[in-house]
């Protein structure tokens, strides 16, 4: 995968990424461990809320309403921005708002521009595009920089770099930074190094670009919460600030911003609250930047809004909730899902954002249906409804296109036989029988074709010589 | 009470054990067990990986071969969430308002085993004797689709001679996930080996749960295994008494 292109084309299909994530014992053991950290963490200052679940329904309340009006809320903020003294450009997909923002950067003669952790752009491969026409892009989220030094792709939505461990961030430093001969692998060094390098970044790049966590219709207001500080800096010392964010972002009222304020660092990073919260609205004389631009793309969101079943993926807030209490993400970490969105919400949200065929289809499929994402969820997205939903798309999908599909075709013979008493009781027969040639000691050890997969690591329980109906029948009589 | 036992086609065909269990429970605390011999599957296959179409003729057979059952009692937790979660989004999405209140109804009236003992009867204690060293799986189905709670754990408790050990990380997933252990089956494998590890470390002889499927599961890894340790229906476990399994 080029870490260039756009974050949600995926390549493979899941169980071949996941396949090669598994081997890897080190990727395993460090997300393992973080995973397991912040999940404690997070239930721990969940369960000193009495009114989490209140909370969840607020939040869920606020996203559906918001969506159903989506276009009165949209524009409402459009005009509020441009009032406030922004300028609101609307983005049908990723490569049109690469361009725009390529275009605004261009008009400056810009060479370099500082930029603060966003999925957004790199759903949309921003960096690389901006490369292309000679303006070097600059993460300056630590983690970020690590992905991006790395030449690598991020694996968590909120902790890109969570499956790198610090002797290998040493060793990226030490290549990619400046004045790093001595570098040791203590965290407070590393730290250091990047922070003599960004000091050098923010004093004399005057431009900067910015995802959003949620923009308020009502103010105009554009708001980033974060961790470290170097979002902030972007945000008040560049001169020109240009903003990115998806359409489901908006938020009707100053006042809806409680409810998520009080979910999102909870959710995410297991904070009471973030320790930088940036609200701005627009420009004001002498006071942070003098040009600010927003920018709303769409790139698949109004198909994901007009798909019912489907509709609240689009009230992910990205707390990354779900990535680090799912089994599956635990086991494979992020890249196994090909996309710059990774985990349960990422099964989602990537084959909604990739025209089928595509190995992105696949993803509805990597999930046991355990249930735990939705559990979690912070605005109540029933994860594991929208997978089967999904399924269903790429087996209807699949269905009409070709007719000699194997599991289509045992999934029908198999409706076939339970809609018949007669048929079932005799599959059950036949089953029995042509079991045998495969039992070992009382169990199943070996299977050929698609079956092999279970067997490899696990016996398997043969089917009983009387069924229960034959024996309550016996019984009966 | 009279119960109409859904038995599902899983248990019916691997586990018919289970139902023999089942049966001897509730006819020892002293109801009429019903078993209509028309009944197949729920769907639940069908429905979870992406079958719509087959899954809503399932459904409506369903329907019809248990209309006039007063109570279905089914001992697998994943069937009955798929009666009464699924069901009622594959009837809506049919749009017929009869077929959606006949679902709805359905949905009502069916309980997974342990369920039904303890939150509609009201019973912890079957009389049960099992003296071995056990730890409960709470497998997903139960624990968030039916919100089962500590109702099998209630009933263990009151399982005389049973030692009851608990196992860490009970409520995450085994890695089953029905055709997941097959589309997924080197992820599936490695949510396993962490569950069997889990299982290792509690000394215990039985995994005992309320859904056979992950049951199989997790017994098709620890026989790989070879530890001794197996995996046990809990109505198998409620079943026995002094002197061996009644059923």
């Amino acid at each position: 995968m080029s870490v260039d292109s756009p974050g949600i084309i995926v390549e493979r299909a899941f169980p071949a990424a996941a396949r090669d994530a598994l081997r890897d014992s080190q990727l395993r053991r460090n997300i393992g461990k973080a995973t397991n950290t912040i999940r404690a963490k997070r239930k721990a200052v969940v369960a000193e809320m009495p009114d989490w679940q209140d909370l969840r329904d607020a939040g869920y309340a606020i996203k559906r309403d918001t969506l159903r009006h989506l276009d009165r809320h949209l524009l409402a903020l459009e005009a509020s921005v441009t009032a406030a003294g922004g300028t609101v450009h609307w983005a049908r997909d990723g490569e049109e708002a690469n361009r725009m923002v390529g275009d605004i950067l261009a008009g400056h003669q810009a060479k370099e521009v500082l930029k603060i952790k966003s999925l957004t752009t790199d759903e949309i491969g921003l960096n690389g595009a901006l490369s292309a026409r000679g303006i070097e892009p600059i993460e300056t989220d630590l983690a970020e920089v690590i992905v991006q030094k790395g030449h690598d792709r991020s694996s968590h939505i909120l902790v890109p770099a969570i499956h790198r461990n610090r002797a290998e961030i040493r060793e990226i430093f030490k290549r990619e930074l400046p004045d790093t001969e001595h570098l040791t692998d203590e965290p407070r060094d590393l730290a250091d190094a990047a922070r003599r390098y960004l000091r050098q970044k923010f004093l004399t790049v005057p431009y900067a670009i910015s995802g959003a966590n949620f923009a308020v219709a009502e103010t105009g207001s554009v708001a980033i919460f974060e961790s470290e500080g170097n979002g902030r800096m972007c945000l008040t010392l560049p001169r020109v600030l240009i903003s990115i964010m998806g359409i489901e972002k908006v938020i009707p009222r100053w006042a809806d911003m409680s409810a998520f304020l009080q979910l999102l660092p909870r959710s995410s990073t297991a904070e009471r609250m973030n320790p930088y919260n940036s609200v701005w609205s627009g420009t004001r004389a002498g006071e942070g930047p003098e040009e600010f631009h927003l920018v709303l793309l769409d790139n698949g969101r109004s198909d994901v809004l007009a798909d019912e079943p489907a509709r609240d993926t689009l009230n992910c807030i990205r707390c990354s909730a779900c990535l680090n209490i799912c089994p599956v993400y635990e086991r494979t970490g992020g890249r196994a899902y090909g996309s710059t969105y990774p985990g349960p919400i990422g099964a989602i949200l990537t084959p909604q954002m990739n025209a089928p065929p595509s190995p992105a289809d696949s993803l509805p499929f990597a999930s046991s249906l355990c249930g735990a994402c939705y559990e979690v969820c912070p605005v109540k997205i029933d994860i594991p409804r929208i997978l089967v939903h999904l399924r269903g798309k790429v087996v209807a999908a699949r269905g009409a296109k070709t007719a000699l599909d194997g599991e289509a075709l045992v999934m029908a013979a198999m409706a076939r036989v339970f809609e018949n008493p007669r048929l079932y009781a005799l599959a059950h027969k036949a089953a029995a029988i042509g079991q045998v040639p495969f039992i070992r000691d009382g169990a199943i050890k070996s299977l050929p074709g698609p079956l092999a997969g279970w067997t490899a690591m696990r016996d398997l329980t043969p089917i009983a010589k009387q069924s229960f109906r034959e024996w309550w029948k016996a019984r009966d009589r | 009470m009279k119960v109409s036992l859904f038995i599902s086609c899983f248990n019916d065909m691997l586990f018919p054990q289970t139902g023999r269990a089942v049966v001897s429970v509730l006819e020892r605390l002293g109801h009429e067990v019903a078993f209509p011999l028309e009944q197949t599957c729920c769907g639940q296959m069908h429905n979870n990986s992406g079958y719509g179409p087959e899954a809503t003729a399932l459904m409506r057979r369903f329907a019809d071969v248990f209309a006039d059952a007063e109570t279905i009692v089914c001992p697998s937790s994943s069937c009955v969430v798929t009666v009464r979660v699924a069901y009622p989004r594959l009837a809506a999405a049919t749009g017929d308002q009869q077929l959606i209140a006949r679902i709805a109804d359905l949905g009502a009236r069916t309980f997974e085993f342990a369920e039904f003992l303890v939150k509609k009867l009201g019973i912890e204690d079957v009389g049960a004797y099992y003296p071995h060293r056990v730890t409960y799986h709470s497998t997903c189905n139960s624990l968030r689709g039916l919100g089962l709670g500590d109702a099998a754990t209630r009933l263990l408790s009151h399982v005389r001679g049973l030692d009851f050990v608990e196992l860490p990380r009970a409520d995450e997933c085994c890695g089953f996930g029905g055709t997941f252990a097959i589309k997924n089956a080197d992820t599936s494998i490695a949510m396993l080996t962490d569950k069997l590890a889990a299982i290792r470390g509690t000394q215990a002889e039985i995994c005992t749960a309320v859904d056979n499927s992950c049951l199989m599961h997790i017994a098709g890894g620890l026989s790989r295994e070879r530890s001794g340790r197996r995996t046990l229906h809990l109505a198998e476990i409620l079943a026995s008494v002094e002197g061996g399994v009644a059923a």
